[in-house]
């Protein structure tokens, strides 16, 4: 295995009695895409804000391309790509500005910068927008310009927070497919997200996070082979029908969810299920069977009240 | 595992040791397209001037100073009106504009995951402040040459004593601005500036108040960028002017540290 670019043990962030970050463990290789899923609140971003060297570690051990964080942070935001949750775009600034000083930051020269400025604004379809000032840009416009300004100096490693929390379908489509495009090309991506659709979409590994800690890893397929059953069989009742019903499912899954408005069965056979569904009487209004996806495994690891 | 990294732009290690002046360059280009507002920022003292200056010395008359020499009254205002305006200028450029960036567009969130640090941030803002206020010190100097309202050649000086008092006035304003939570807090800046431009000498010498007022105004920042601009414009210099500088200095320095040291706080957490 290739030397991990980013290597965590014991990582740990505290604000003042809060914990936001208790003690992780994780390591990302050259070349992969690693999602920290989670829900709001989990310490994802904080995660993220240690390893821009923007935020120092409380206590714990990490390493950014080999470097310190808390001594060589200018090394290693020199070879960073950062998408941070908010757009923090210049709005004084155009959106061809927007990219050029940043190059500046990064200390690069005009004649480095500009032909990079070029590449970008194709990459993020804002050709035709170069002179447009900021605050007139749509949100997936802002976004898809986030990412070119990230991706100014080349970074080794490009580290997107919710890439497309607010977006509307179409503007998540044409990010997800730019961000394909990153990875096919070679990038290492670290990806936050709480959209499910997005990790499986993206992610090669991810660490799904809760109350600060990691509580599974893998990639998409094996945490779903790991922690749900192949198929998810949801049911519908008539008001107040519901209660009635739960009695009568015991045994009847590997396991069952009860929520307020459905229950949800966990099963290797769906058809099974089904006809166990039949001989105990139990008359739902409607009936749908689906394969399990990753919602189910983060649910089921950070969500609700589960009956097993 | 073989991954082909791409290509890197910037050489691994070129880190320049002084950055500051990527904040000057980035201000640079938006403030181009907002010449009409770096202008207004000229013709406001310039304004002032004309209206006391000229409006108001036709009726007082001559102000004789504790030297016993007399002069018109607009020579006498005129460089208390460029200290005053290079206060206003660094005062609201790093606060107002400042707030705003911390608090609400998190420009400087944006900056610090490049090799920028927060000090850099803080010199560079402070300094373009300066920079802003040496072109508005400049451009009135010569239209008190051209008005006749000085004629000593000294008051060249008066140019970067009016950067002192913006390095003075605009550190400061950068350490409020970190202190800042809401714009109602903005009036609390006016609070504080208002009394400053019109107890510091500005419009009389100071002796014409009471001694009790005499001691307040006399540790006025502004009332020692006012007697140094006026030492200079009229051409009248002696060893007190190290003292007024001194006061300047000590108190940029001590403003630029606490804002360096709370930026770092608030954007590095």
């Amino acid at each position: 295995m290739a030397e991990s670019l980013v290597e965590a043990r014991g990582l740990t962030k505290e604000f003042g009695d809060f914990t936001a970050v208790d003690g992780i463990d994780f390591d990302i290789h050259p070349g992969e895409a690693f999602g920290f899923l989670g829900p709001n609140g989990a310490g994802k971003t904080s995660t993220m804000r240690m390893i821009t060297t923007v935020s120092p570690i409380t206590s714990g051990h990490m390493t950014v391309f080999g470097l310190d964080p808390t001594t060589q942070g200018r090394g290693i935001r020199q070879r960073l790509g950062v998408v941070p949750q908010e757009d923090n775009l210049d709005q004084e600034l155009t959106v061809s500005e927007n990219l050029y000083v940043f190059g500046r930051y990064h200390d690069m020269t005009k004649a480095e910068i500009l032909p990079k400025v070029e590449e970008l604004l194709e990459f993020a379809q804002l050709t035709d927008r170069a002179d447009a000032v900021v605050e007139h840009l749509s949100g997936g416009m802002k976004r898809r310009l986030t990412i070119a300004r990230a991706l100014i100096n080349n970074p080794d490693l490009v580290i997107l927070d919710e890439p497309t929390t607010g977006l509307d379908p179409q503007a998540r489509h044409l990010l997800w497919d730019r961000l394909y495009k990153l990875k096919r090309d070679g990038a290492t991506l670290i990806i936050t997200t709480h959209y499910m659709d997005e990790a499986e979409q993206l992610c090669d590994r991810l660490v799904v996070m809760d109350q600060g800690k990691i509580v599974a890893e893998g990639s998409p397929r094996e945490l779903i082979e790991r922690y749900a059953p192949r198929e998810v069989v949801e049911l519908r009742f008539q008001d107040g029908q519901q209660e009635d019903a739960v009695a009568r499912l015991d045994g009847l899954a590997a396991r069952s969810e009860i929520l307020a408005d459905r229950i949800m069965l966990y099963t290797d056979d769906a058809d099974d299920t089904q006809e166990g569904l039949g001989s105990r009487g139990v008359d739902p209004e409607q009936v749908l069977v689906r394969r399990s996806t990753l919602e189910d495994v983060f649910l089921r690891l950070t969500g609700r009240q589960l009956i097993d | 595992m073989s991954v082909q990294a791409p290509s890197r732009i910037t050489p691994v290690g070129r880190i320049t040791p002084f950055r500051a002046q990527r904040i000057w360059e980035k201000n640079y280009i938006a403030y181009r397209r907002m010449w009409k507002v770096v202008f207004s920022g000229f013709f406001e003292p310039v304004f002032y001037l004309l209206a006391v200056g000229i409006g108001v010395d036709a009726m007082v008359g001559d102000v004789t100073l504790p030297g016993g020499s007399a002069i018109p009254y607009a020579t006498f205002v005129a460089p208390a009106m460029m200290a005053a305006s290079a206060m206003n200028g660094a005062v609201i450029e790093t606060t107002f504009n400042i707030f705003f960036k911390l608090k609400f567009n998190k420009v400087y969130d944006g900056i610090l995951t490049t090799p920028m640090k927060p000090s850099d941030i803080a010199i560079g803002e402070i300094g373009w402040a300066l920079l802003r206020g040496v072109l508005y010190s400049t451009g009135f100097i010569v239209v008190m040459f051209a008005l006749g309202m000085t004629e000593s050649w000294l008051a060249i000086f008066a140019i970067p004593s009016a950067t002192l008092v913006g390095f003075a006035f605009g550190a400061c304003g950068l350490a409020a601005a970190t202190y800042m939570r809401s714009w109602q807090d903005f009036d609390l800046v006016t609070l504080v500036t208002m009394p400053l431009f019109l107890f510091s000498g500005t419009f009389f010498p100071l002796d014409v108040y009471p001694p009790l007022i005499q001691t307040i105004a006399s540790v006025s920042p502004l009332y020692h960028g006012t007697e140094l601009l006026r030492g200079f414009t009229l051409g009248i210099v002696d060893s007190t002017m190290f003292g007024h500088a001194a006061f300047l200095l000590v108190m940029g320095l001590i403003g630029a540290g606490i804002a360096n040291r709370r930026l770092d706080g608030m954007l590095r957490k």
